[in-house]
């Protein structure tokens, strides 16, 4: 790599976390620490029926069993469970309308450009922002419920829609399926709930915008999106938290089932604090994704943008149960100074004829480690399954590391897999090319990392499409020459 | 050692481990293993070359030939903690120790191990092969039997500046026998070693092949071919370290899989930092031709330099009904038709063999296995 690029490599570590703004608003905190109490504290404060708590109940005793994951290619100190808050909110009453929100929160959600009011209106996009652990404002509930989508927050869905809820929570991840998933199902503060009735084409894109405000707070989110039989959404997640000294531990789930013919597309801009650039500070990020393909031809699509956190466990899932269905992932991982990301994503075929893609780009610079994780699953009763998957690597920097770690594993004959990876660094004679017609060393590391990234890029609904693309570059400024 | 079971020496790895998620050794745990019988009548291939050859184990100086810079076991301290290695080197007592010195060409030695018995039994060969700067080796391994037993050998390469040795395999076990074999190479610079193993034989099987490369332009092939039927089971496992700068390796494994087989790869690249201008490549094919067979693949490509190529690519599935028509088409029987795919499917992995006698002797095999399927 040539001194210019060395150079803009340190200039872009010096690169401030343009998001790393607090606001100060009155916080209602539970004591740090967790035990029973704070699980049914967590449950009486939002009024649940006893269905809810003693559910919460049972996963926090297998969570207290259960151990910390350690095969993931990150490190970091130990977690002390005791000295976290789990739960946090606004301390005044939730709000009904948009006028009676917080003024300093809109102000923040106008600086991360969140489109909430009017804006919101123009956008066209429903936004159920979770500030912290509450629901603080959701819009375009009428339209919505014209069409007779349900959409708002899980607390509130447990109390107006609990067969629904019953019904589906913990269908597709259940309460022990992991450490992190155990822990969210005891503890988790809000999150959103999604259903799209039979035949509905969901109007608009839905779209939640979570932000880690609290110190010390554990931000355990539960997402919940049923889309019935013929049913359609795309779901918009965007991620932002402030700039904090401390590590925050963010252990989210989010489920998804789609029934015959039902198409889910789930969309995610992860750009969480990812540390300062000696790796002090950031996000943990460990959450579980799943999908269930439970009806025939039935397909849901995960896009994720990852340029945040100081460290990513997540492995966005699909289980191919219907016959015809269809799995795709779509992933950018990008990671920089001393981030360490380990994701990627399960295929699981259980259908016949069912299929699934899988395209990952992991672009590591600085210190970082950008591991892909990955398993493709082809079960005996899977006919004619088909998959596709490429990973590749990008590596900026002699001081990151890059890893491919596919499983594939297939007990059918008729079912054809295919998977490639590469791994390679920027290519000097694409920059000098891009230099030679006059772009900066920055402009041109953009352009070819953004070029890298077109596969995923294009999957993302348009509102997410450019500022993931911002994102890219702001992420790896300073990284690269 | 009569009656001893593995498990009491050191515990047999279980699936617990990472690196033995898809080989599962608790049909091998469970066994216990009597005194070495005596050998078997052994039957030996017809090639005019200098062999050694080992019956249930033990060197026999009678089937033997006189091998220029070979010598018989020697005992050397065990570098690893891996179970089967310690297990190894626990009970190895026979082995070769072949050291060529530079600059010599030493042709080809044939490294034959036969074993049979009427009772279960285990051997432990040790063999350590060192060819010294430029000098050159080809060896041709067989290995047959009848009856159970468990063969886990192990073997040290070293090559040194420039040295090149060719290592062909065939695994042609008894169907009933557990073959664990475990391949550790060091190649320095302009060194090559050049493997091919054939996966034929044994009820279950693993070949694991540490190569590192210490050396700039030191190379590694690291080829194999398993054709696996009935309920066998054949791991062929790898792990590359790239330690030094413009180093080369790759890894051609086919895997064909009838009736219940299961087939597993395994393969790392690692690439340390030190190693840049690094070409790693790795290609991993399997055919199912039964819907009961099952294959699992594990490519995993850990990087720490920046100016490298590394590549894997893995497909999985049956044989292709298109090519099979078009063969048919032109007035090729449907056997005949599949059994050509079959042929040019493992083609790829075989081509680097340049030693007639071992590519021969590999074609004959893998058409005998067709016959029989």
């Amino acid at each position: 790599m040539s001194a210019t690029t060395e150079n803009t490599v340190h200039e872009m570590a010096a690169q401030k976390y343009k998001y790393g703004f607090t606001t100060d608003i009155a916080m209602e905190e539970f004591p740090k620490g967790l035990n029973e109490d704070i699980v049914r504290l967590i449950s009486a404060k939002k009024s649940e029926p006893a269905w809810m708590l003693d559910w919460r109940l049972k996963a926090f005793a297998m969570w207290q069993k259960m151990e910390e994951p350690h095969w993931a290619r990150i490190h970091h100190p130990p977690i002390d469970y005791d000295d976290l808050y789990y739960y946090a909110a606004p301390s005044a009453p939730a709000p009904k309308s948009l006028d009676e929100v917080d003024p300093s929160l809109l102000d923040m959600y106008e600086k991360l450009g969140i489109p909430l009011n009017e804006r919101a209106a123009l956008a066209g996009v429903a936004v159920d922002a979770v500030f912290d652990s509450v629901s603080v404002a959701t819009t375009f509930r009428e339209t919505l419920s014209k069409a007779g989508v349900i959409f708002c927050p899980i607390s509130e869905a447990v109390r107006e829609h609990p067969e629904l809820v019953r019904e589906y929570l913990g269908s597709v991840v259940p309460v022990a399926d992991n450490y992190f998933a155990a822990l969210n199902s005891a503890v988790f503060s809000d999150g959103s709930f999604v259903y799209i009735p039979k035949g509905v084409r969901c109007p608009m894109e839905l779209s939640t915008y979570f932000r880690i405000n609290a110190k010390n707070t554990g931000q355990f989110e539960r997402t919940l999106i049923i889309a019935a039989e013929g049913a359609s959404v795309s779901y918009l997640e965007g991620c932002t938290a402030p700039m904090r000294d401390e590590n925050q531990l963010h252990a989210a789930v989010v489920e998804l089932v789609a029934l015959d013919e039902a198409k889910i597309k789930y969309s995610t801009v992860q750009n969480w604090y990812p540390g300062d650039a000696d790796g002090k500070g950031g996000i943990y990020n460990f959450v579980t994704k799943r999908g269930a393909c439970r009806g025939r031809n039935s397909k849901i699509s995960w896009t994720q943008v990852e340029t945040g956190s100081a460290i990513t466990w997540k492995y966005p899932s699909c289980i191919l149960q219907g016959d015809g269905s269809v799995g795709e992932f779509y992933s950018v991982a990008v990671t920089n100074n001393f981030q360490q990301a380990d994701t990627g994503t399960k295929m699981i075929h259980l259908g016949k004829n069912t299929s699934s893609t899988i395209i990952s780009k992991g672009i590591s610079a600085g210190h970082s480690n950008n591991t892909y994780r990955g398993l493709v699953k082809i079960m005996p009763g899977a006919s004619g399954a088909r998959n596709f998957t490429q990973c590749d690597s990008l590596l900026i920097g002699d001081q990151c590391g890059a890893h491919t770690v596919p499983y594939i594993e297939s007990r059918n004959m008729s079912a054809k897999v295919e998977h490639e990876a590469t791994t390679s660094k920027i290519a000097e004679d694409q920059l000098f090319y891009c230099r030679s017609r006059g772009l900066s060393q920055e402009d041109a590391v953009g352009l070819i990392v953004n070029g890298f990234c077109k596969d995923v890029l294009k999957e993302l609904p348009m509102e997410f499409a450019v500022e993931a693309q911002k994102l890219l570059s702001v992420s790896l400024e300073g990284s690269v020459g | 050692m009569p009656g001893w079971k593995p498990l009491e020496m050191t515990a047999l790895p279980t699936r617990k481990l990472e690196a033995w998620r898809y080989t599962d050794l608790r049909a091998l745990s469970a066994m216990s293993f009597g005194e070495v019988p005596n050998p078997p009548a052994p039957v030996l291939p017809d090639l005019a070359l200098p062999r050694l050859v080992f019956l249930n184990g033990v060197s026999s100086e009678n089937l033997s030939s006189a091998v220029p810079y070979a010598r018989g076991f020697e005992a050397v301290a065990e570098p690893s903690a891996e179970p089967l290695a310690l297990i190894n080197a626990a009970h190895a007592q026979q082995g070769i120790t072949l050291e060529i010195p530079a600059g010599v060409d030493a042709g080809t030695v044939l490294l034959i191990s036969q074993a049979g018995g009427t009772v279960p039994f285990a051997f432990h060969p040790r063999h350590r092969i060192t060819l010294g700067a430029g000098a050159r080796l080809t060896i041709i391994e067989i290995a047959k039997g009848d009856g159970v037993y468990w063969h886990n050998p192990v073997t040290d390469i070293v090559l040194q500046d420039g040295a090149k040795l060719e290592h062909v395999r065939l695994q042609d076990e008894s169907r009933e026998a557990f073959n664990l074999s475990t391949i550790r190479a060091e190649i320095a610079e302009n060194a090559a070693y050049e493997h091919f193993t054939a996966t034929i034989g044994a009820k279950l099987s693993r070949t694991e092949i540490h190569a590192a490369l210490l050396g700039t332009n030191a190379l590694v092939h690291l080829n194999a071919a398993q054709l696996l039927t009935g309920t066998q089971h054949g791991d062929f496992t790898s792990v590359i370290a790239h330690k030094a700068p413009n180093c080369a390796s790759r890894q051609t494994v086919k895997s064909v899989l009838a009736e219940k087989a299961r087939g597993v790869f395994q393969g790392r690249i690692e690439v340390a930092r030190v190693a840049q201008k690094t070409d790693g490549y790795q290609m991993n094919q399997a055919l199912l031709l039964s819907p009961d067979a099952e294959m699992d693949i594990k490519p995993e490509l850990e990087i720490f330099a920046d100016d490298v190529k590394c590549s894997h690519g893995a497909t999985i599935g049956a044989l292709d009904n298109e090519q099979v028509f078009y063969l048919r088409s032109r007035g090729i029987p449907e056997a005949e038709a599949r059994s050509m795919l079959i042929r040019a499917f493992l083609e790829e992995a075989l081509e680097p063999v340049a030693q007639a006698d071992a590519k021969a002797l590999l074609e004959a095999e893998i058409e005998t296995w067709w016959v029989k399927q």
